[in-house]
């Protein structure tokens, strides 16, 4: 015990400072803005389910950079909620193979409401450059009422953001968006 | 070889002729197919690299079945080709032999309806039997669609590991993370995993299929959207073989171009997965610190490409080029990320819990590794040491060495991954360098003509192959990509028995296989 304890004071502090923010003035003005009317629509936080639904990965990489140390999307209060049955909003990518669409109605239907879809990347708004093919549904919103898209192909962090502060703009005292 | 096939074997060829530079293309007779097969595996002593069908019907009356080899000496590819009847396709199955060619055999019966004789396993892959109904192959030339979605109520069968107090735990393909869909189905006593099945095909948008009747220019843009996260590497496997259909000879200038954004793509990705696995074990710090290091990388692509994902830059005979600034700030942003990287690996190395979770977990031994042809840092982490950028005279005057551990556990792949960060940084910088210096062009002019070839690119994952036909008007008539995840999955589903559950997120995450790669 002793020993470790040495241990631990001779190698000192271990953490290396990190670079400051370098996400822009922009991002972080949306950023408190979205902070702002979290706080007045949730209480506290927007919880998000992700589903990817046959989406080519890239949509995926840019989302989890939304959570990364320079966008960290979660000081605005959105969070990524690893269960449909805590989550807010359903945020789903990928044209819907038709492998998935059982699976993403099935975690639709898994979520108590008053609840939400966002279609994330231009092959989830209407299938994109998958439109075509003979195995995808056309885009989530084939299958589920879409209450709002984030355009990119794949959408930038920023693009996340201002996509939900123009949802929250939107939503009414029941939590549901005016269409 | 010819006549050692014809004495040896007794196969005499339809056909035999070079193709592109570096291809052999044998056909035989559908009879001939296995043997000439098994032979080319024993002489090149290599897994099967791709083996996929044709609808040539139309133009030669025959479907096609081509399975290539990669003589790795020679730095040629082995094409070996049987033509089947049109009416009723059929072939001997190479599965029971060659066991790197089950997956792809199981790909052209469900895409093409070819059927084998002696299969061991003739379920579907990525046509979900669930929602798709049986006889409609979408990769026919006549393929006619079964109509709109609903149950077709088949079933898929799992294996069964039976047995006193075995109990099964499926897994997805709804996951709890933000990550690609798969299932997972584990059997399990007691805390060790006995037997780990994978479900893939959920993310099939039935890509090769688009590819068809495109332009190459616009195949080539496509191409960037099968795997996202190796956009650039799967757009060169394209631009590779529509070059050498073409005969065109990209300049100097382009190639290192090239060479340097494939690296970049490579370094963000390694820097992604050193985060997933401090992630998969908690160790907070040190993923915070990888993931700010992956967006510096992201943040440069963007830069440089006007896409933090590299889409758009490749172009057929050259690329967009990049301007001196641009080298300027690559070589700063190479510095920077070599530094943050030496910190993150010190503090992984440095922490004995960390290293406790990742020595002798989800061990692949080099044996298994051959023979179900998994490629790439997996393949470099059991003792493999092949790398399809030897094949590039580029790599090869940089002084290129492909990484290689011996143990085959996460930790080895770990450093695979880490020893290769560090090789593209300094490639990298090479070829920023020699491009100070290189003339300066425009990408040449490419007119697409009749002919096929196999493209390559050595992507982070691994070698990304991509067979492509042009027809008279220049527009794509085949393309076929091989990710190297498509063979890995199997590599993760065998490293994974003898360890618990928990372990599980940690092996996969040391593999990382793309899902959109492998289910096209
Ligand atoms: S929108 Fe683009 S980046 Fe997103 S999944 Fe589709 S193809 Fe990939």
């Amino acid at each position: 015990m002793t020993r470790i304890f040495l241990e631990s004071l001779r190698k000192g502090r271990l953490s290396r400072a990190v670079k400051a923010s370098s996400a822009g003035p922009e991002y972080e003005k949306a950023g408190q803005e979205l902070r702002a009317l979290i706080a007045r629509h949730f209480g506290r936080s927007l919880q998000i389910r992700e589903v990817d639904a046959g989406s080519c990965g890239a949509c995926e990489s840019e989302i989890i950079s939304a959570c990364n140390p320079i966008y960290d999307i979660q000081r605005f209060g959105v969070d990524f909620a690893a269960s449909p049955r805590h989550a807010d909003a359903l945020l789903v990518t990928g044209p819907v193979t038709r492998n998935m669409e059982t699976a993403l109605l099935r975690t639709y239907e898994a979520m108590s409401g008053p609840k939400f879809v966002i279609t994330c990347g231009d092959c989830a708004l209407d299938g994109g450059a998958f439109k075509d093919s003979y195995y995808c549904a056309g885009g989530a919103g084939a299958l589920l009422p879409v209450a709002a898209h984030v355009p990119g192909c794949p959408p930038h962090p920023m693009a996340l953001v201002e996509a939900l502060l123009r949802l929250l703009d939107r939503l009414n005292t029941e939590g549901q968006p005016k269409m | 070889m010819l006549r050692l096939l014809r004495d040896r074997e007794g196969v005499s060829p339809v056909s035999f002729r070079l193709n592109a530079g570096d291809e052999a293309h044998l056909e035989v007779r559908p009879g001939d197919f296995r043997k000439a097969c098994l032979f080319a595996h024993n002489v090149s002593g290599a897994p099967v690299s791709t083996l996929f069908a044709e609808d040539q019907r139309a133009e030669r009356r025959r479907f096609f079945i081509r399975c290539v080899f990669c003589l790795r000496q020679e730095r040629i590819w082995l094409v070996v080709s049987a033509g089947l009847d049109p009416e009723a396709p059929e072939y001997d199955s190479l599965a029971n032999d060659i066991f790197s060619a089950a997956l792809f055999e199981r790909e052209a019966d469900e895409m093409f309806g070819l059927k084998r004789r002696g299969a061991f396993d003739d379920r579907p892959l990525r046509l979900h039997p669930e929602v798709w109904p049986e006889g409609f192959h979408p990769l026919r030339k006549d393929f006619r669609h079964p109509g709109p979605r609903g149950q077709a109520g088949r079933d898929y069968a799992f294996r069964r590991v039976e047995g006193e107090g075995v109990f099964e735990v499926p897994v997805g393909p709804v996951h709890a993370g933000i990550i690609g869909p798969g299932h997972f189905r584990f059997s399990a006593a007691g805390e060790p995993v006995l037997n780990l099945e994978i479900r893939l095909g959920f993310t099939h948008r039935g890509a090769e299929k688009l590819f068809e009747g495109r332009t190459a220019a616009e195949a080539l843009a496509f191409s960037e959207l099968v795997d996202g996260e190796a956009a650039f590497a799967h757009s060169l496997a394209f631009s590779d073989a529509v070059e050498k259909i073409c005969g065109v000879k990209t300049p100097e200038e382009h190639l290192l171009a090239r060479g340097i954004l494939l690296e970049l793509e490579r370094m963000y990705n390694h820097a992604g997965d050193l985060g997933g696995l401090a992630t998969d074990v908690g160790f907070g710090f040190p993923a915070a610190c990888a993931a700010a290091l992956k967006e510096d990388l992201l943040a440069l692509n963007g830069k440089l490409a006007g896409s933090r994902y590299l889409k758009g830059f490749n172009r057929l005979g050259g690329t967009c080029g990049l301007t001196v600034p641009m080298l300027d700030e690559i070589e700063a942003a190479l510095a920077s990320a070599l530094k943050d990287f030496s910190g993150i690996m010190n503090i992984l190395y440095g922490s004995a819990s960390f290293m406790d979770r990742v020595e002798e977990t989800g061990v692949l031994p080099q044996k298994t590794a051959a023979e179900l042809g998994v490629s790439g840092p997996a393949a470099r982490a059991s003792g493999i040491a092949w790398d399809m950028r030897e094949f590039s005279p580029l790599y090869r005057r940089a002084g290129f060495r492909p990484a290689r551990q011996a143990q085959g556990d996460v930790l080895a792949r770990l450093r695979v991954r880490a020893a290769e960060f560090e090789e593209s940084a300094r490639l990298a910088r090479g070829f920023s360098t020699a491009l100070r210096t290189a003339p300066r062009s425009g990408p040449v002019s490419v007119e697409p003509v009749e002919g096929c070839a196999l493209g390559c690119a050595e992507s982070w994952r691994g070698p990304v192959l991509c067979w492509v036909r042009l027809g008279r008007d220049g527009r794509v008539e085949r393309c076929k990509v091989t990710d190297p995840s498509f063979l890995g999955w199997e590599g993760l589903a065998q490293a994974v028995p003898g360890n618990i559950i928990p372990d599980f997120p940690l092996c996969n995450k040391s593999f990382n296989l793309s899902y959109p790669g492998n289910d096209l």
